[in-house]
This record gives C-alpha cells, sequence and structure tokens, in this order.
C-alpha cells in the first residue's frame, strides 16, 4: 500500500511538470493557431541562459553570493526569453498570419533549431548545472497514516509545488484579468478582437513570453534536477502525448492530462514494466494518449469537432 | 436625385440634428485578385445620421464596412476622417479612433459569457498595465469594477439581464446578435458600424433591434452606418441610403429618394428582390 501511494505521488509530482509545459503549447496555440513545436527548444534556451548567466555573475561576485547569482541568471533568462518571443512575433508570426496549420508547424520547427543552434553557439554546448538550492534528500511522510510511511523526495516536491503554483496563477490571471480576457478573445476570434481595439501583435508578444516563463520554470526545474544539456529538449517533448490527451485547446485539459500521464507513466513503468522489459514509460504515454484519441478525437477536454456539410 | 447627400436635412425622427460630414470617403476602389469588390465608390457620413447601405447579394456591402473599419485596405482612394486624409490602418486602430462594428456572421468569443464578451469592448478604455494585472492589485481590480458597472448598464439597455453569465456559444441566434451589438456598444463609439444586424431574425426580433438602433442614435447621438436587407427596415430608420450595386454605387440619398430612383429599382427588380 505504502509503495503504490508513493508510486502514485511520484507520478503526481512528474505530471504536475507536464501540465506546466502542455500549458505552454496550449497557451500558443489556442492565441495563434500554432503548434509550437520549439517549446522543447524554447526550455533548452531558458536553461541554458539561466545556468551561463549565473555562472558568469556568480565568477564575477567571487563566488560570495549564490543567491544574488541566481537572481541575475534568472533575470538575464527572462530577457533572453522576452527576446525570443518578440522575434517570433516581429519575424515570423506577423508575416505568416492565416497561413495553414501545417506551414505554422514546419516555421516552429526551423524556430526550434535555430534556437538550439544558437543558444548552444552564445552559451556552450557543455554539461552545465543549475543551482537554486534544491534538497537532495528524501523524506518519510505519513508514517502515522501508513505502515512504513511514504518516502517523498524532496527536489520533487518542491519542483511539483512551484508548477503547480505557476498553473494556478496563470489560470487566474487568464480567467479574471483584462489582459487574460484580451488573450482569450484573440484565442477566440482574431477578427472580432481587433474589432474591439486589441491589437494581435502585442497579443502574441504577451502570448509568447508566457510561453517563455513555462520553459524557464520547466528548465531551471529539470536543469537542476539533471543538469542542463542538450537533451532538455526532449525532456518538454514528453509533454507532447499530455496535450494530445488532454486537448489542444484545452486548459484544464493541459492540466489534468499531465497529471493522468505521469501518473500512468509512473504505474506502468514500476507495474508492467518488469514484464515488458525497460523503456516502457517512455511509449505507454503515447498508447495513453491514442486510445482516447480513438474515442475522443479532440482529446479529453477539446472543443468538439462537428464538420459541416 | 437631388443634392441631398450633401446638403444637411434636418432629421426625420427625434429631431435628432446632423452635424458635420464624420467620414468622407473619395473614390474608393477594392480589387481581391481579379475581383472588383468596389470600383470607385464616394460618399459620406455625417455625424448623428442613420446611413443605411443596401444593395443586392455580393454588392460590395460588407467590404465598404471592412474598408471603413480598416480589415481591407482600398488600392485606390481616401478616406477622410474629421476632414484629414486617414492613413492606412489596422481595425485595432480605427477601434481606438472610435470606430466599433459588428459581423454578418457573428464572431463572438464563443467560449466566454455574455459579460465577459461585452467586457473585451471595453478593452481600450482600460489603463491598468500589464504588471498590475499579473499582481491583481488594487488598481486593476477598482478599474475592473468600474468598466462592470458600465457593461450592466449596456446589459440592461439591451434587455439581457437573463442571459449575463450564459456562455454565448449557447444562446438562439437573435440573442448572440444582440449581444454582438452589445459588445460594440461597451466601446461607447462615435461610429457603429452594423452589418446586417435583424438578418434571421423573426419580426417580434426586428421591430425590437430596430428599436434599439433608434434608442442608441437618440441616447448616444452615435453615428450609425447600417447595411439591411429589409427594405422596409431600411425605409423606417434610415435618414440616408447609399445603393450598390456590383461595387458601384447607384443610389444616393434619402429613403425616398432611393424608393424612386430608376436605376435602384432596375437593380432590385433584375436580381429578384
Ligand atoms: N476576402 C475576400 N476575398 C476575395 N473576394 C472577396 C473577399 N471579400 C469579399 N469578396 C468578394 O467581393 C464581392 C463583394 O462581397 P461583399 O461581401 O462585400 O458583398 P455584400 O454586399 O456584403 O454581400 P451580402 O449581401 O451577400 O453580404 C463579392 O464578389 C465577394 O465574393
Ligand atoms: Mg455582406
Amino acid at each position: 500500500m505504502g509503495f503504490f501511494i508513493e508510486t502514485m505521488l511520484g507520478g503526481l509530482m512528474t505530471g504536475m511538470l507536464y501540465s506546466l509545459v502542455a500549458l505552454g503549447f496550449v497557451l500558443i496555440f489556442k492565441a495563434s493557431g500554432v503548434f509550437n513545436f520549439a517549446q522543447g527548444a524554447m526550455v533548452l534556451v531558458a536553461a541554458l541562459a539561466m545556468a551561463r548567466f549565473s555562472e558568469w555573475s556568480n565568477a564575477a561576485l567571487g563566488g560570495d553570493s549564490l543567491f544574488l547569482a541566481n537572481v541575475i541568471g534568472i533575470i538575464g533568462a527572462g530577457i533572453v526569453m522576452f527576446a525570443v518571443a518578440w522575434t517570433v512575433e516581429r519575424f515570423v508570426l506577423r508575416k505568416l498570419v492565416n497561413q495553414e496549420g501545417a506551414t505554422l508547424l514546419m516555421v516552429t520547427l526551423g524556430i526550434a533549431y535555430v534556437l538550439e543552434g544558437l543558444g548552444q553557439t552564445f552559451f556552450g554546448s557543455e554539461i552545465y548545472s543549475i543551482n537554486v538550492g534544491m534538497p537532495k534528500d528524501p523524506v518519510i511522510m505519513f508514517e502515522g497514516l501508513i505502515e512504513g510511511g511514504v518516502m517523498i523526495n524532496k527536489e520533487d516536491f518542491i519542483a511539483a509545488l512551484l508548477a503547480a503554483v505557476l498553473v494556478g496563477g496563470l489560470t487566474v490571471f487568464f480567467q479574471k484579468t483584462s489582459v487574460g480576457r484580451a488573450l482569450r478573445a484573440v484565442a477566440d476570434d482574431h477578427q472580432a478582437a481587433q474589432s474591439v481595439g486589441i491589437p494581435l501583435n502585442k497579443t502574441w508578444v504577451i502570448v509568447w513570453c508566457v510561453a517563455g516563463l513555462v520553459a524557464l520554470v520547466a528548465g531551471i526545474i529539470w536543469g537542476s534536477k539533471m543538469g542542463v544539456q542538450f537533451s532538455l529538449v526532449t525532456v518538454a517533448l514528453r509533454a507532447l502525448p499530455v496535450v494530445i490527451l488532454g486537448g489542444l485547446t484545452s486548459v484544464p485539459g493541459a492540466i489534468v492530462g499531465g497529471l493522468i500521464i505521469g501518473v500512468g507513466e509512473k504505474l506502468s513503468e514500476v507495474y508492467l514494466g518488469p514484464y515488458v522489459g525497460g523503456g516502457i514509460e517512455i511509449w505507454f504515454a503515447y498508447v495513453m494518449a491514442l486510445i482516447v484519441l480513438l474515442f475522443r478525437p479532440q482529446g479529453l477536454f477539446g472543443e468538439k469537432i462537428i464538420n459541416r456539410v | 436625385m437631388t443634392n441631398a447627400s450633401n446638403a444637411a436635412p434636418a432629421a426625420a425622427q427625434g429631431g435628432r440634428k446632423f452635424g458635420d460630414v464624420i467620414l468622407d470617403l473619395q473614390n474608393i476602389s477594392l480589387r481581391f485578385g481579379g475581383v472588383k469588390a468596389l470600383t470607385d465608390i464616394s460618399f459620406n457620413i455625417r455625424e448623428h445620421e442613420v446611413r443605411a447601405i443596401i444593395g443586392p447579394n455580393g454588392a460590395g456591402k460588407s467590404s465598404m464596412l471592412n474598408v471603413i473599419n480598416g480589415v481591407y485596405h482600398p488600392q485606390e482612394g481616401k478616406i477622410m476622417f474629421r476632414g484629414q486624409e486617414r492613413k492606412k490602418m489596422e481595425p485595432h486602430m480605427a477601434a481606438k479612433q472610435g470606430i466599433a462594428r459588428t459581423f454578418q456572421n457573428i464572431a463572438l468569443f464563443k467560449g466566454m459569457s455574455v459579460l465577459d464578451n461585452i467586457m473585451t469592448g471595453r478593452n481600450l478604455r482600460m489603463k491598468c498595465n500589464l504588471f498590475q494585472q499579473a499582481l491583481w492589485i488594487g488598481a486593476a481590480r477598482n478599474e475592473e469594477i468600474a468598466h462592470r458597472e458600465k457593461v450592466e448598464e449596456i446589459v440592461d439597455f439591451l434587455e439581457i439581464q437573463h442571459i449575463r453569465k450564459t456562455a454565448v456559444g449557447a444562446l438562439p441566434y437573435g440573442l448572440q446578435k444582440r449581444v454582438d451589438l452589445g459588445r460594440a456598444l461597451a466601446m461607447e463609439p462615435e461610429i457603429l458600424l452594423l452589418d446586417e444586424p435583424m438578418a434571421g431574425m423573426n419580426v417580434e426580433e426586428k421591430q425590437d433591434m430596430c428599436r434599439f438602433i433608434l434608442d442608441i442614435s437618440d441616447q448616444f447621438g452615435t453615428t450609425i452606418v447600417l447595411i439591411e436587407h429589409d427594405m422596409g427596415v431600411v425605409m423606417d430608420i434610415s435618414d440616408r441610403v447609399v445603393v450598390l450595386d456590383y461595387g458601384k454605387k447607384i443610389g444616393d440619398g434619402t429613403p425616398d429618394e432611393v424608393r424612386n430612383n430608376q436605376d435602384v429599382i432596375n437593380a432590385y427588380l433584375g436580381s429578384g428582390h
């Protein structure tokens, strides 16, 4: 029992991170109709910028204040992500509005390569570390409730908490503020949004900045856990089955989908893994997503697709 | 036909007084590839009047509206706004100048409630910056509340209190049209462009809509440009009428003048109206 709960909790905590990255996908898709394949590259660039800026400023400060160095690192990475958002809007989206979805998808593939390339040119292509003081040791909890208690990885727990706060914050921002309302308006209908005075260009910059923020947080969390290296690109793509499962247009779908995939992965790894061999957690998420698609092509929460004949 | 389009006639209804020419369209031509949507069209719009644009299907009425609010940019011609030539502009800039519109094919924000849809019309009047909003602090909250009051006034005015919180996607067509109007009204525009606000409505709904349009004109003095197919409605509520056919202007004047214009009669008989 304790072990099962442990596995579940582990899954939920990873799932929260998937939710966060999936939210990045969903926001951009809703507001600009673009499936942003470059989300993974954005995570890499954000993590690289964070790692290197804090490393450099730490050296410049003589290693006195890791905290200050990290703050500078975060600000630096934030500026980089803003520059990415601005550049993408100015030189890509603005020219390509109303193009086919497939065209835009290919464009984001291009953006991904450019970001990966430039990121490594500027910041280097070795493995760097991010140290934001995440505790590495596990703790035992709920000893009174369950025999033997439940072992929880503190780092995962803090990461999940951070992701949950950000997801919650973004949701409130989108639902309750007038900027959020403007973003939803653009997501619903470009023409109508413009007619009430909402400028598309500014909105897209904001949305890509939000995606950049999501990428930064994900980059810091994963970067501090496994080091900042090229494979961070693929980590973000593990949120892909999440958006398939949750529906590309649904914020709650991203959240719930992330949790389902997180838990599913962990449970399959622990309970099915021994029978089918290792590595199951990598493809099992896609199997779950595909099964959902068979029954609900629009995803769990996506808007129903109606074909008018 | 007299020169009525340039004189400022005393208002027909409710003692409304027309002001100066607010928008003057001069020799507008618009093409889509080989399709000539508008050819050398000139007419003006005076402050506080109800100006109708009529014509058979495909005549270029919606295109004209889209030119006025910056969706389309004509290849030729000038647009004078309050006597000054207007630069090429996008719809959100036109909105800033006080031009609001509704859509022929309803373009509401389907995922949002009626209140939220109308709230988007207040967007330009909100001053709080992104940072204040992100933190949802006092100023942003107070601003939101102030604008909510204005929105509630509009909801009352359009008699849609009972559906305030409903998602617009779930509403019947006639009510959606009303919400569309509400969103435009929330902008407190100087010029309101209405693209077939009564299309697809039953008689009762049409009467309500007519009443709203006249009330807007009387109470707020808003200049209204109206596209409508129902001749009875047009003749009843508009002060001056422009007639388009195949992208050309074939008539311009008071409802009576237009009604007796031979070109207009031919165009309408010819296309089976
Ligand atoms: N975006 C566009 N691209 C290409 N052609 C267009 C476009 N918009 C309008 N047209 C063409 O311009 C002409 C005028 O269309 P418009 O929609 O302005 O007519 P309308 O008078 O509003 O007609 P209706 O009464 O049917 O609404 C039509 O031939 C139409 O096909
Ligand atoms: Mg039309």
